[in-house]
């Protein structure tokens, strides 16, 4: 394990791009455990004070430090994130493993829910539980909701690499054996699905963070918990662009943008490298 | 009056790869030197992984990197000129593709585009090198299908509708509706049922003796060769072990593996225990030293451990690279091997 | 044609069931909100004029009565269908008494040409450059591409939409960068309003353009060196078959029938997108919209446009899914 990160290092330049702007990203958002001022208080320091040595990324109009800021929206952006991540993993590996290999009848329904999910365009959809739930949406409520929606692509990546599995000698074996099921699809088939379920695990973390952006930034989230949206939320809301406080609303855009490129990094190169073909193969297939 | 069509001279043919940052050198094809005649059927046999796939990628000139033609001639003596093909340009090899030298490659499901219609795969492959338009092109492939047996409504079918013989008889088609003076086969019986396959060796054999062409004809099923072949080629970890006339190498082998071969055929009424040959085909990274074929042979000696046997004419068209080839006998009775060959 | 005629019938069935559940499912989530819409109309009513209480209570019956909400819930439900197959859910709030549908009518056609002519440049452009790098795989410009692919696609339609407002709005102020178009045209059939909408267009299409690109670029290229190693290709390269020939019938066009497929799946999310855009944009189609029905609170309005956009797209995927057959006889056969 250690040597295949080594040599991901060394020889796939996007990995290690990937790996650093990642590691600040996530060095940044723990340094809010050790903030020194509360992040949801307002007007506890100076308003619009540019980036400076006493205030590195500058104050907001409402009197916040961005620096603690940032580094607390930063952390709850990636937790939601990876709150969504997986919870919806463990939905498409269900969905996916199941139709796979149970197949017939299960396998028809499952798809069929599978393909109306997909069909549905999400964001209409986030809106109108934002638009009943209003105040009541806290952001695990909104994590679970994006869960629900964000499977269904996955799923289908799974339940064809499961269909192959499905007719494998060690499948039989297992099955002459007398596994159930559910041990099959655990012990047996889950180990295959792992590199699929992680480098998903990623775009999906992509996906989740940027439709939260966007909700929050239309303020359709609980603008009072701090996330990279509701920053730039209230960035636009004071007009931030207009008055001149540029550094309100560059820095979380440069920081989502590092975010998002260096997860996306990750995950195709970990994707070039783990593809589930050539790990068949490696398998002894 | 027999002429050469076809000079191999000394070839190897390496595949170099360079996997996060190791290198590894794989000889599959290593220092080959043969010729092919006009009008003749030679059979190349050799397990799996033996190179011989990669062998005749370069007789086809389509050797793709990682592999790579390291030393050695490819000489082909066609009607319009000679051509080397490890050194020619693109252009002139185009010039020479399907008119001159053509193929039909393993696996009749995936060399047929599944999106295109018959019709419109051999418009892309015939067309241009036969110089015919409108009626008479179509005159010409209608009737090519019907020498091949096949409707003429396979031209507005889609690959998957169709079996798996015709499918390998459209390609057969494919490769011959120029008539090319030499035909490269790679496995083009593989995968198919007993019945259909003697059906098509019999259609590629009628085929060539009415065109006159050349075929070399790739196959690790003994029995193939019996019936096909002029003369058969053994290839052995990147090497040609033995080659002669099709008669003598079932009858007469000179060398230890190709005797092994013939004995592991299948014979109706034999139940005697067949025997097997031990150990596994070297790896081509890092072949044996001396004789490949040494740490498997039964007839092993410590010059076969370190020096590398050459080639040596044994008979009229016979050659065999084994230091100990007078002592090899057929592992089986001349009858039973008459019985592969009927 | 039989086959593709069994094809069509079930990719139907699949779609009035996509319909059916998703417009089931907006019902009820909209009549789960707190908010009455009787009570907001009447709200918004008596906010700036003294009414008797009498005229509010016969106001009140009235809308009652005209937004069904006195009637049990599978009652509403079954008046709800009734009134969608009408083509009239009640009058909206945000500009009482317009119908809400009317409104949807008129936003539509914006989100529809926006939605089109983007996704077609897109995929059009996407497919083809991506097709071109996977083939050429050595060429350096296209090798340029596929980086700045990389770094543009990962990002939100919202930070894209976002940054060009900013350069196009704030550092180099050529473009329009709000409306659908200028105030001083008169609309019709003349030059000066088409060539302003299409100005205003270009700003919400280009985000939705560089977003959807990288997409489509990094998957064809993936797809096209995965289909330059098949057997049909090597062999037709083999048969001197002529370059663009292998390149167009062969490479490109066998590639982009899963791509198709992916074209279907994209769509609601591209969908989601042009929501965000035209927000930014100001740009008066469904998703402002959408969104200004949310902060005014009016949920017959945020129900017609969910409803109908859920439907949108589901006919979008259910025409793309057609076109599959066409393109790859295998499916027909299945």
């Amino acid at each position: 394990m250690f040597a295949v990160f080594r040599d991901l290092i060394r020889y796939n330049i996007e990995f290690a791009i990937g790996l650093v702007l990642v590691s600040i990203i996530v060095v940044f958002a723990l340094l809010s455990f050790f903030s020194p001022v509360d992040p949801s208080l307002i007007y506890i320091t100076i308003p619009d004070q540019p980036p400076s040595a006493q205030y590195w990324f500058g104050t907001n109009s409402r009197g916040q430090d961005m620096f603690w800021q940032l580094s607390t929206a930063l952390r709850n952006s990636l937790s939601f994130g990876i709150i969504v991540a997986v919870i919806s993993r463990v939905i498409s590996l269900t969905v996916g493993l199941l139709s796979g290999y149970v197949g017939g009848w299960v396998d028809r329904a499952l798809m069929f829910v599978n393909d109306i999910f997909v069909a549905v365009p999400i964001f209409p959809v986030l809106v109108l539980f934002y638009f009943v739930l209003r105040n009541d949406m806290n952001s695990f409520t909104l994590a679970l909701i994006m869960a629900c929606f964000g499977w269904p692509f996955d799923a289908r990546l799974i339940r064809s690499v499961a269909l192959g599995l499905k007719h494998r000698e060690f499948t039989r074996h297992a099955v002459f054996a007398g596994m159930g099921t559910r041990k099959i699809l655990l012990e047996e088939h889950l180990p295959y699905v792992m590199p699929i379920v992680f480098s998903t695990f990623m775009n999906n973390m992509l996906w989740s963070i940027g439709l939260e952006v966007t909700l929050a930034v239309l303020g359709f989230t609980n603008i009072n918990n701090p996330t990279i949206g509701t920053v730039l939320y209230w960035a636009n809301s004071h007009s931030a662009m207009v008055v001149g406080v540029w550094w309100w609303i560059v820095i979380p855009v440069i920081l989502i943008v590092m975010t998002f490129l260096g997860l996306f990094l990750l995950a195709v190169s970990m994707n070039e490298y783990i593809d589930p073909r050539s790990r068949l193969r490696r398998m002894g297939a | 009056m027999t002429q050469d069509l076809l000079k191999v001279d000394g070839l190897k043919a390496y595949y170099q790869m360079n996997y996060f940052g190791v290198t590894r050198e794989v000889r599959a094809v290593d220092d080959i030197t043969m010729t092919i005649r006009k009008n003749e059927v030679y059979g190349i046999a050799g397990e799996s992984s033996s190179g011989k796939t990669s062998f005749i990628k370069v007789l086809a000139a389509a050797i793709r990197p990682p592999l790579r033609i390291v030393a050695g001639s490819v000489k082909y003596d066609f009607k319009s000129g000679p051509i080397d093909v490890a050194t020619a340009s693109p252009a002139e090899i185009e010039a020479v593709r399907w008119r001159r030298l053509s193929y039909i490659m393993q696996g009749s499901m995936s060399v047929l585009n599944p999106l295109r219609r018959i019709g419109k795969t051999f418009e892309d492959f015939a067309m241009r090198p036969l110089g015919l338009t409108g009626e008479a092109y179509r005159a010409r492939i209608l009737n090519h299908l019907e020498r091949l047996k096949l409707p003429a409504d396979v031209l507005r079918a889609y690959p998957h509708e169709l079996s798996g013989g015709m499918r390998q008889r459209v390609t057969i088609g494919l490769a011959t509706v120029c008539h090319p003076e030499f035909v490269i086969a790679d496995e083009p019986t593989t995968a198919l049922d007993v019945v259909v396959q003697k059906e098509v060796l019999g259609l590629i054999r009628e085929i060539q003796q009415d065109m006159g062409s050349s075929v070399i004809f790739v196959t690790h099923d003994m029995s193939v060769h019996a019936n096909m072949a002029d003369r058969v080629g053994i290839i052995y970890a990147g090497r040609l072990v033995e080659e002669g006339p099709t008669r003598e190498m079932f009858f007469a082998p000179k060398h230890p593996y190709t005797a092994h071969l013939v004995a592991s055929l299948p014979r109706i009424g034999d139940t005697t225990q067949r025997p097997a040959l031990e150990g596994r085909p070297p790896n081509l990274a890092d072949p044996p030293k001396g004789c490949r074929f040494h740490p498997r042979c039964p007839l092993a000696v410590d010059k076969c451990r370190t020096e590398v046997p050459p080639l040596e004419t044994v008979g009229k068209d016979h050659r065999t690279a084994c230091w100990r080839w007078q002592d090899v006998q057929p592992l089986v009775s001349p009858h039973a091997a008459h019985g592969v060959m009927a | 044609m039989n086959s593709y005629l069994w094809f069509v019938g079930k990719r139907t069935l699949q779609l009035l069931a996509v319909i059916f559940f998703g417009v089931s499912a907006t019902f009820l989530v909209t009549h789960l909100s707190p908010i009455s819409p009787v009570e907001a109309v009447l709200g918004r009513m008596t906010a700036r004029s003294n009414s008797a209480p009498e005229a509010i209570i016969a106001m009140r019956a009235a809308l009652t009565e005209l937004y069904g909400v006195d009637e049990p819930i599978l009652n509403q439900y079954f008046n709800f269908w009734l009134r969608l197959f009408r083509g009239d859910l009640g009058p909206s709030l945000l500009a009482f008494p317009t119908p809400a549908m009317v409104l949807v009518g008129r936003a539509m056609p914006w989100t529809v040409g926006l939605l089109t002519l983007a996704t077609l440049i897109t995929f059009v452009v996407g497919n083809f450059l991506g097709g071109l790098a996977g083939y050429y795989q050595n060429n350096r410009l296209l090798k340029a591409f596929g980086i700045v692919a990389i770094g543009i696609q990962p990002v939100p339609y919202y930070i894209v939409a976002f940054i060009l407002l900013i350069i196009f709005g704030f550092l180099w102020p050529v473009l329009p960068i709000s409306g659908g178009f200028a105030m001083n045209v008169i609309p019709g059939w003349n030059w000066p309003f088409i060539s302003s909408i299409l100005q205003h267009a270009i700003l919400p299409a280009a985000s939705l353009v560089l977003v959807g690109f990288g997409g489509w670029f990094l998957g064809m290229r993936a797809l096209v060196s995965n289909v330059v190693t098949e057997d049909y290709v090597t062999y037709a390269e083999l048969a001197g078959v002529e370059h663009s020939t292998i390149v167009n019938g062969y490479v490109i066009r066998n590639a982009l029938v899963p791509q198709l497929t992916a074209l279907a799946m994209a769509l609601g999310g591209v969908f989601s997108g042009t929501v965000i855009t035209e927000q930014v944009f100001n740009y008066p189609g469904l998703g402002s919209l959408l969104i200004d029905a949310v902060n005014a609170g009016d949920s017959t309005l945020v129900l017609a446009v969910s409803t109908v956009s859920v439907t949108a797209v589901a006919l979008a995927i259910f025409i793309v899914d057609l076109l599959h057959p066409l393109l790859d006889p295998r499916v027909r056969a299945e």
